[in-house]
C-alpha cells in the first residue's frame, strides 16, 4: 500500500525484540505503544488473536506476534509492549512484542529486499533486512502479518 | 463569490422548502381557493429562487422563477388553480428534487433544463388552454426523458441530414471563444461524422476521431457530449465544433482516416453577429455561470446522464443533524459542570486527611450525575423526528392513487416521534414498501366489493408512530382486503416451501410469516393470487438490521396491520452483566424474560439436548461456557443460574455462572478484523476500562 514510500525516502522503523531476533515495524503504521493490560478473550478466533482491549474508548483486537511468527508464547513481563498498528482496511490492531527498543532510520541502500523462494512459513512476513549499527533487523511486512489470517481462514 | 461553504445550508433549506411546497400543494389540491396556502407556496417558491440564484444554480432558479410567476398570478386572482396546474407543479417539484440530488452528490445541478415543464408553466401564464398536455407527461413519471426526446426531435427536423452540427446551439461563452479564435486567424470548423452502421465499437471509433481532431486543434463543442459518446449514447453520427489552424479538408480527411467511419461533412462556422461585442462582457460572467455554460448547450440529449457519474462519487455534503440550540446549550452547561466536577475532585484528592476521602466520594457521586445527564443530552441530540421521512408519503399516496386508479386517503399520526438519526435514515424505504403494498394490494380495486363489505368508497391507510417504553412503534394499517391465508398456504405448498401436513399444522400467523421469506417475495405468481409479498423479505431484513421487529396481523376482508418495533437508540442498551468462566459478559435486557434458579436434577435430556421444564414449558438450555469455549467455575452439583431469553415465540435458557447486576452499556463494534463470531454482537467498556463482550441471544436460539 505504502510501498512506494519505502523505495524513495529513508523510512523510520521501530526496532522491537521478538525471541532472539530484532524486527522493524514501519513507524508510519504505528498509532500508539501501550503497556500490557488485561485482554478480553474473544471466543472462536484464531489462536494468535489474544482478544480485545480498550484503547481510549475504542475496541482494538490484540494479536500475539510470537504465535503468529511460530514462536513459543511467553508470559507478559515488564518489557512487554502492545504496539497499536493502524491499517487502512482493518482499523486498529495491536501486536504483542517482547520489547520495544528504539527508532532507526534506514536508507534504501541499507535494506536488503527478501526474495520469496524459501519454503519457510514465516519468511513472507519479512519484506527485507535492514543493516543497522550492531546488527541486522528484519523488516516486517505488516500487510502480510495482518492479512494472512484472512486467507487462511476463508 | 465562493459559495461552497454555504452548500450544506443550501441543501438543508432547499429540502425543507421542497417538503413544505409538497405539503402545501397537496393542501391546495384539496382547497384550491385557500389564499393562505397560495401565499405560503409563493413565499416558499420565492425563497427557493433566491437561494438557487445566490448559489449560482441557474436552471433551478429559472424553474422556480416560472413557478413563482404562476403562483403570483394565482394570488392576484388572474389564474384559477386546476388539476393541470397542480400536476405540473408536482412535476416541477420532482425536477427540483432531481437538481438537488445532483447538487448533493456532485455540487453541480446537472444539465437537465426541464424545458417542457418551463413551457407548461409559461403556457399557464399566457393563458394557454393546451395546459392539459403536460399532465400526460406526468403519467410516464419521467419528465426528463420527455424533455430529452422533445428537444431531440426539434433540431433533427430543421437541419439537413448531413450537417447536423448546424443544429448546435452556442452559449455566449462558446461564441466568445470562437470569435477570439477567428481573430487570431484560426479556422472554426463545424463537422458531423457518420459511423458505419455495421460498426461494433462505435464509442472506440468516435474516440479515435476525437483523438485525431484533437491533434489538429481544439474541440470546443461536441454533440452529444464527450461523456455520452464514450458511453455509446449516440446513434451513428456525432457533431462537433473544432478550432484549428488547419483547413477544412485536413480536418475532414483526419476524421475519415479512422476506419469504419462512413463519412464526414463540415464547413466553416458562421459566428453569430455581435459576438465580438458581447465577448468582452461574457468574460466577466461569474464563475458559477461558467460551469453552467461549459456544459453543452443542447443538453437535453444527455437528459439522464448527469445522474450516472454522480452516483459513483462520494456525496459532497456530509450527513448532518440539525440541532435545536437549546439542546446544545444544555450540553454546554453539562460540560461546564463536568469541568467543575473534575476540578473539585482534583482539589479533594490533593487535600489531606480523612476529610479528603469523604469529599472524593461526594464528588464522584456528583460526577456520576453529570455524566448520566450528559449522556442523555447527547442521545437527545442524535434523535430526530421521523417527520422528515414520513412527510413525503402523502405525496406518494397521491401519485399512487392516480396510477392505480383507486381512491384512498393516508392518515398519519405521531410524526413528531423521535428516533436515532441512523434509524430514521434507514426506515424510509421499508415504510414506503409497506405503504405501497397496502395501496397496491391491500385496498380493493373493486369499489363494489368495498361497498358490499360496508366500507367507504375511498380506502384508508394509516401510518401511526408512537413511543412504547424503550421502543418506537410504527404501524401501517389499511382497511383493505387483508391477507388470504388459504391462498398463501396453497401457494406455499405448491411451491414446495412447506408440505401439506406442515401446512395443516401451521397457525394462521405462521402462514402469514411465510410472506417474509425471500422466495415468496420474488415470485410474481404469489402476489397475483394472494395479492401480497413483493419485497417483504427486504423490509424484514432491513428492520432486523436496525435491531427491530416487524409483525403483521390481518383479517381477510377487513384489513391488515403491519407493526414495526424499533429500539429508541442503537448505541446504548440496558444489559444484564454476567460472569461465565471468570469472564464478564453482557446480555441485552431486552431479550431476557426471567432468571431462574434450577437444581441440577431438574435438567433432563431429550434427543441429546438438555431441557428444563419451567412451569409447564419445555425450554432447551444452552451452556454458555461451552459456546464461549471456557471452563465453568461452578461445581456441577450446585444449582444452575439460567437466564431465560426469548426471540419471537421461541425461548431458551442460558446457563451462566454468576450474575453481577444490571447496567447501561454502550455498544461498541468489535471491528472488521475479528468480527467473525455470530454469538458475540459487540463489546462494551466497563467502568474499570476493561472490555466485556456482548452475547447475542438471538444468534443462540
Amino acid at each position: 500500500m505504502e510501498e512506494v514510500k519505502v523505495y524513495s525516502e529513508p523510512v523510520q522503523y521501530i526496532k522491537i525484540d521478538l525471541g532472539s531476533e530484532l524486527y522493524g515495524i514501519d513507524i508510519s503504521y504505528v498509532d500508539n505503544i501501550v503497556r500490557p493490560q488485561r485482554v478480553t478473550r474473544v471466543p472462536n478466533v484464531a489462536p494468535y488473536i489474544k482478544g480485545v482491549i480498550n484503547i481510549r474508548g475504542e475496541i482494538v483486537p490484540i494479536m500475539s506476534l510470537r504465535l503468529k511468527m511460530g514462536l513459543e508464547e511467553i508470559e507478559d513481563d515488564k518489557r512487554t509492549r502492545f504496539i497499536i498498528i493502524k491499517m487502512e482496511q482493518y482499523g486498529k490492531i495491536g501486536l504483542i512484542v517482547d520489547a520495544v527498543k528504539e527508532v532507526v532510520t534506514l536508507e534504501e541502500d541499507n535494506i536488503e529486499r527478501m526474495k520469496y523462494d524459501s519454503k519457510d512459513d514465516t519468511v513472507h512476513f519479512v519484506m527485507g533486512v535492514g543493516k543497522v549499527e550492531g546488527g541486522l533487523i528484519s523488516l516486517l511486512d505488516l500487510n502480510n502479518v495482518i492479512m494472512e489470517k484472512s486467507f487462511k481462514e476463508e | 463569490m465562493d459559495v461552497s461553504q454555504y452548500l450544506e445550508i443550501f441543501i438543508d433549506e432547499t429540502k425543507e422548502h421542497l417538503q413544505n411546497l409538497n405539503t402545501q400543494i397537496l393542501e391546495l389540491e384539496q382547497e384550491p381557493d385557500n389564499m393562505d396556502t397560495v401565499n405560503e407556496i409563493f413565499r416558499a417558491a420565492h425563497s427557493l429562487k433566491g437561494m438557487a440564484g445566490t448559489m449560482g444554480y441557474k436552471r433551478m432558479q429559472n424553474l422556480t422563477h416560472d413557478m413563482e410567476n404562476v403562483f403570483s398570478k394565482v394570488r392576484e386572482g388572474e389564474l384559477k388553480v386546476n388539476a393541470a396546474i397542480i400536476d405540473t407543479i408536482f412535476q416541477c417539484l420532482d425536477a427540483l428534487e432531481e437538481y438537488l440530488d445532483n447538487i448533493q452528490s456532485s455540487a453541480d445541478e446537472g444539465t437537465n433544463d426541464n424545458e417542457n415543464i418551463i413551457k407548461a408553466l409559461n403556457d399557464f401564464l399566457n393563458g394557454n388552454a393546451v395546459a392539459e398536455a403536460p399532465a400526460e407527461a406526468k403519467k410516464d413519471d419521467a419528465p426528463a426523458a420527455e424533455a430529452a426526446s422533445a428537444a431531440d426531435a426539434t433540431p433533427a427536423a430543421d437541419g439537413d441530414d448531413k450537417s447536423k452540427w448546424k443544429n448546435i446551439k452556442f452559449s455566449e461563452e462558446q461564441i466568445h471563444v470562437m470569435a477570439e479564435a477567428k481573430k487570431n486567424g484560426k479556422n472554426v470548423i463545424g463537422l458531423t461524422v457518420f459511423v458505419q452502421e455495421t460498426c461494433i465499437l462505435k464509442a472506440a471509433r468516435a474516440f479515435l476521431v476525437y483523438k485525431t481532431l484533437e491533434e489538429l486543434g481544439e474541440i470546443i463543442i461536441s454533440e452529444p457530449s464527450a461523456q455520452d459518446i464514450e458511453d455509446e449514447k449516440f446513434d451513428f453520427d456525432f457533431s462537433m465544433i473544432v478550432v484549428t489552424e488547419s483547413d477544412i479538408d485536413t480536418v475532414l480527411k483526419g476524421a475519415k482516416s479512422v476506419s469504419e467511419i462512413e463519412d464526414a461533412f463540415g464547413d466553416m462556422v458562421d459566428i453569430p453577429e455581435g459576438a465580438a461585442d458581447t465577448a468582452q462582457e461574457s468574460q466577466e460572467t461569474k464563475p458559477a455561470e461558467t460551469t453552467a455554460a461549459e456544459t453543452k448547450p443542447a443538453v437535453a440529449a444527455s437528459g439522464e446522464t448527469p445522474n450516472k457519474p454522480a452516483e459513483k462519487k462520494k456525496p459532497v455534503v456530509n450527513r448532518t443533524v440539525r440541532v435545536d440550540i437549546e439542546k446544545l446549550d444544555d450540553l454546554m452547561n453539562l460540560v461546564s459542570e463536568l469541568i467543575i466536577a473534575k476540578n473539585s475532585l482534583v482539589s479533594a484528592a490533593t487535600s489531606e486527611g480523612t476529610a479528603g476521602t469523604e469529599n472524593v466520594n461526594e464528588h464522584i457521586e456528583y460526577l456520576e450525575n453529570v455524566t448520566t445527564n450528559l449522556h442523555e443530552s447527547v442521545m437527545k441530540v442524535r434523535m430526530v423526528p421521523i417527520e422528515s421521512v414520513v412527510n413525503k408519503f402523502p405525496r406518494m399516496i397521491r401519485d399512487l392513487q392516480k396510477k392505480l386508479g383507486k381512491k384512498m386517503e393516508l392518515y398519519m399520526s405521531g410524526e413528531e416521534t423521535e428516533l436515532d438519526r441512523t434509524v430514521v435514515d434507514e426506515i424510509g424505504d421499508p415504510l414506503m414498501h409497506l405503504l405501497r403494498n397496502s395501496a397496491d394490494h391491500g385496498i380493493e380495486s373493486d369499489v363494489n366489493l368495498r361497498k358490499e363489505r360496508g366500507k367507504p368508497e375511498a380506502g384508508s391507510i394509516f401510518l401511526d408512530a408512537y413511543q412504547d417504553g424503550n421502543n418506537v412503534v410504527i404501524e401501517v394499517r389499511d382497511d383493505g382486503n387483508g391477507i388470504d391465508v388459504e391462498a398463501v398456504k396453497r401457494k406455499a405448498i405448491e411451491r414446495g416451501t412447506i408440505t401439506e401436513e406442515q401446512g395443516a399444522a401451521m397457525s394462521d400467523k405462521e402462514i402469514i410469516n411465510l410472506l417474509f421469506l425471500p422466495s415468496f417475495s420474488t415470485a410474481k405468481v404469489v402476489s397475483d393470487i394472494s395479492g401480497r409479498g413483493v419485497g417483504l423479505d427486504v423490509v424484514k431484513s432491513k428492520i432486523e438490521s436496525l435491531s427491530g421487529e416487524v409483525e403483521v396481523k390481518s383479517t381477510l376482508g377487513v384489513g391488515s396491520t403491519w407493526t414495526i418495533r424499533l429500539p429508541l437508540t442503537l448505541a446504548i442498551i440496558q444489559a444484564l452483566m454476567v460472569v461465565i468462566g471468570g469472564e464478564k459478559y453482557a446480555i441485552p435486557l431486552g431479550n431476557i424474560q426471567t432468571i431462574e434458579d434450577i437444581e441440577p436434577q431438574e435438567v433432563e435430556t431429550v434427543q441429546q439436548k438438555e431441557v428444563i421444564n419451567l412451569r409447564g414449558n419445555i425450554i432447551p438450555i444452552i451452556r454458555l461456557n461451552e459456546i464461549l469455549g471456557c471452563e465453568s467455575t461452578k461445581d456441577p452439583s450446585e444449582n444452575l443460574v439460567v437466564v431465560i431469553v426469548k426471540k419471537g415465540d421461541k425461548m431458551a435458557g442460558l446457563v451462566i455462572d454468576e450474575l453481577t447486576g444490571q447496567q447501561e452499556i454502550v455498544i461498541k463494534s468489535l471491528g472488521k478484523y475479528i468480527n467473525k463470531s455470530k454469538v458475540i454482537s459487540g463489546a462494551t467498556i466497563l467502568g474499570n476500562g476493561e472490555v466485556a463482550l456482548i452475547v447475542d441471544p438471538n444468534a443462540l436460539i
